[in-house]
């Protein structure tokens, strides 16, 4: 092949050393965010920094993190995945009950159970958004308040205490191993296994590529639809866990059990860096998103400073995130227009 | 130049119809190794259909195409990129967010232990394609930002991947400026040195002549004629494709221009353009030639508001315009037909009824409320007296072809009953017939009394429809000529700011 005109200095290089930075310093920026934090709350108290308040923190975040591991997922292929909170209620509820039915299950039998259950929610999500096209917003908006029906439904009023629970079960729950509880190792090997999927597997970098430009994926020839329900399924899965540690955690489960807390696992994700429009975001981004938040909450208190403030740094938090992302692709596209102007 | 006498891909007595519409009927052509085969025709004479085939999306209902004589069965893109095919789309549909290593082996990657991606190899693959090409293009940045030319780079370099022996490219050079062209030309001859077989689909004649070996040309669906490229005039070939000679290149009838309608005084946007002052009369076309880049787009955004301006002034009939204000340039009667008229001109899923209608809207509806008849009545009509085509007035805009998608932005605004009307490369990209009608309606508009700014790059429509031509060269006025002095010559020294080798 002959050699032909070749164009000016490779382009773009100082595009992707800007985003690179910027992508970079989103995470730094966490971790600054969270040692100030830290230092602060520490100063006021120093027991915040103690053996038993990191543990409790680290506890505080297992379940958000997990959460938020499984929603990045979703939201990286442009979707949202409102029924977390729900699938976790119905899956801490019925994990409950079963082990209480049969308490020789254990830890292992329960966590099958939960990752069923979630699954099981994570299907229907799947089934309503990639294959009956429904915009994901409003199908797991649905499937928010179905899922919860059915705890009720379930439930009936009752609820699981401690009691009714296998010691051993609830022994996982706080259970540690060189003084780390369990329950933040286990989302922290979740969040490795879907670290290296979502960056190293074809088919999490599709998941990217869907979310990026869906119909330059369906022309690629990525399976989208299959691609999908892996996504919301393996969501759910996750969230079905998240009910299972939830449940070992507390030892008591009613059927309000997870309420609310999809919000704080999307205000985790976004703040985390992971674009909301999709294509881009990564799992270690979200969970530290998902452990800012956790800290937010556990230090404001200590620094005797009122919860409703809580809520409302948490939405700044979420501004500043967005703000953050409109601002970089802003100056993207502006050093490129430029570049290209001056080149012809 | 290697030429076996199997042809790589036959196109044999293929049929599509889309519900009554037959797109495309019988048509046949073979596609050699080792050539370029430029495929002509005005837009809807079906040539997307055959792409769209090739490509994968639509099923023929009837013939075959057969790849190395052996019959191509896709059913969808990915076979047909599988089967050798792949297709360079005039926007190439890539992923913003991914590298550009990733956007060429998409699903393909190389591996390594555990299924997982071995990026070094991904990047050092990507990197020797585009070696191979010629061009230099960084591997590990993001698609997004790259220009239009880089993005069919990297579509090519995605079908070398895959070793795709036949290459189709869809109107590659529409939004290329001149240096990109060149760089995809070189590459094109590369390929077809390799023995690759390409179709090249283009509106533009001189690309056709300086490329490709041999011409298919179709109209209306049906194959007309496949000839080598000597054995062909493009005055023969514009036969050919319209079905009749197009008469007068020189559309423009002769107007006394009217008194002063559109005044543009010091006009100046910080990075884009500086001092630019000019009049336009009533019945005049105004031409702002150049090079892409110099600023003719930004100085028209920036007359009817769209962006701001630092210093100047605009007056319409001798009142100011304020800047940055587009609904008062559009209430002093200014109406702006963008360049890109996808992005810019059209809702592209919204019906082509409600597109027509849009910028009338509020004079359409009674009590805030826009209730069908005034809306469709206002929508036939305007679609008819440009001649538009469509199926039904509820379908989606995008299901037209690029000609009459242009005239549903020009009705759009031409319902506005501008006096200043302001087009940004109003014929890019549409089939030479359209183009004609065009061209009669601007004619026809000045001879009405309307002043008329027109922004294009083909110096043929420039020279044919301009009573007087700016050219601009790095944000600046650098020449006005009058309609005696214009010529090809004098507007490229202008707009290069010396003598150029013809």
């Amino acid at each position: 092949m002959s050699a032909v005109d070749t164009a000016p200095a490779p382009e773009g290089v100082q595009d992707r050393d800007l985003l690179g930075t910027v992508l970079r310093f989103r995470a730094v920026g966490i971790v600054l965010a969270l040692l100030v934090l830290v230092a602060v709350t520490t100063a006021v108290n120093p027991r915040f920094l103690g053996a038993q308040g990191v543990r409790d923190l680290l506890l505080g975040a297992s379940v958000t993190v997990l959460l938020a591991v499984g929603l990045t997922l979703v939201v990286i292929t442009r979707g949202i995945d409102l029924s977390v909170g729900s699938t976790l209620g119905l899956s801490a509820f019925v994990t409950g009950s079963v082990l209480e039915a049969a308490p020789a299950l254990g830890v292992p039998g329960g966590m099958v159970v939960g990752l069923l259950v979630g699954a099981a929610c994570g299907g229907v999500n799947a089934l309503v958004i990639a294959v009956g096209g429904v915009p994901p917003l409003v199908a797991t908006l649905g499937t928010l308040y179905v899922f919860r029906g059915i705890v009720y439904f379930v439930a009936g009023g009752s609820r699981i205490s401690a009691s009714d629970l296998p010691s051993g079960f609830l022994a996982f729950g706080t259970a540690r191993l060189l003084g780390v509880p369990i329950l933040f190792l286990v989302a922290l090997v979740v969040l490795a296994v879907a670290a290296v999927h979502l960056g190293q597997n074809r088919s999490g970098r599709d998941l990217y590529a869907i979310g990026s430009n869906p119909e330059a994926a369906r022309l690629a020839g990525v399976a989208t639809t299959r691609r999908l329900v892996g996504a919301y399924v393996a969501c759910g899965a996750l969230a079905g866990l998240g009910g299972v540690l939830y449940a070992a955690r507390f030892g008591t489960v009613d059927a309000s059990a997870g309420s609310g807390l999809e919000l704080q696992v999307v205000a985790a994700v976004v703040v985390g860096g992971v674009a909301i429009f999709g294509g881009s975001g990564s799992v270690v981004g979200a969970a530290l998103g998902a452990l800012l938040l956790t800290v937010i909450g556990y230090s404001l208190p200590v620094l005797g400073i009122d919860q409703f403030w809580s809520q409302a740094i948490v939405g700044a938090l979420i501004l500043a995130a967005i703000g953050l992302d409109r601002v970089v692709s802003l100056r993207a596209a502006s050093s490129s227009r430029a570049k290209a102007s001056h080149v012809r | 130049m290697v030429r076996s006498d199997q042809p790589v891909l036959a196109v044999e007595g293929v049929g599509k119809s889309f519900g009554a519409v037959k797109a495309v009927e019988d048509v046949s052509f073979p596609l050699y190794g080792g050539e370029v085969h430029a495929l002509v025709g005005e837009n809807g004479a079906g040539k997307s259909t055959i792409v769209k085939m090739l490509a994968g999306v639509h099923r023929p209902d009837s013939g075959r195409i057969l790849v190395d004589g052996q019959p191509l069965e896709v059913d969808q893109p990915r076979d047909a990129l599988a089967a050798g095919i792949a297709v360079i789309y005039q926007e190439p549909t890539l992923f913003p967010d991914l590298s550009v290593a990733e956007n060429i082996f998409l699903g393909r990657q190389p591996l390594r232990w555990a299924r997982r991606i071995n990026t070094r190899a991904l990047h050092a693959q990507a990197a020797e394609l585009f070696t191979r090409l010629g061009v230099r293009i960084d591997v590990e940045r993001p698609a997004s930002g790259l220009s239009i030319a880089d993005q069919q780079l990297v579509e090519i370099a995605k079908a070398l991947s895959a070793e795709a022996r036949v290459i189709v490219m869809d109107e590659p050079t529409a939004a290329l400026s001149g240096h990109e062209v060149e760089r995809l030309f070189a590459v094109a001859r590369s390929l077809r040195a390799d023995g690759a077989a390409l179709l090249f689909i283009s509106h533009r004649f001189g690309e056709i002549t300086a490329l490709c070996q041999r011409v298919t040309v179709m109209r209306d669906g049906r194959h007309v004629s496949t000839d080598p490229i000597e054995d062909l005039t493009v005055e023969e070939m514009v036969r050919r494709m319209v079905g009749r000679d197009l008469g007068d290149l020189r559309p423009k009838q002769d107007v006394t221009p009217g008194k002063v309608v559109l005044s543009v005084r010091g006009l100046t946007r910080a990075g884009a353009f500086a001092g630019v002052s000019f009049d336009v009369r009533a019945g005049e076309i105004v031409a702002l030639a150049g090079l892409v880049g110099a600023g003719r787009s930004e100085v028209v955004r920036a007359v009817f508001g769209i962006d701001g301006r630092d210093s100047g002034e605009v007056t319409v009939n001798g009142r100011a315009v304020p800047a940055h204000k587009p609904r008062a340039a559009m209430a002093a009667g200014v109406a702006l037909v963008p360049e890109d008229r996808r992005q810019q001109g059209l809702v592209m899923d919204l019906s082509i009824q409600r597109n027509t209608t849009l910028v009338r809207r509020g004079s359409l509806s009674r009590f805030g409320l826009l209730l069908g008849g005034a809306e469709r009545r206002f929508a036939q009509d305007w679609t008819a007296r440009l001649q538009t085509k469509y199926g039904s007035l509820d379908n989606p805009v995008n299901t037209l072809s690029g000609g009459n998608q242009q005239k549903v932005v020009l009705a759009k605004w031409l319902s506005t009953e501008p006096t200043v009307l302001i087009v940004d490369e109003p014929t890019r990209g549409i089939d030479i017939g359209t183009k004609a009608e065009v061209h009669r309606l601007l004619s026809n508009l000045a001879a009405d009394g309307v002043a008329i700014v027109m922004v294009s790059s083909e110096l043929p429509e420039v020279i044919g429809m301009a009573d007087r031509v700016l050219v601009m060269r790095e944000g600046r006025v650098a020449a006005e000529l009058t309609r005696a002095e214009v010529d090809e010559r004098s507007i490229m020294r202008a707009a290069t700011g010396g003598d150029v080798a013809a």
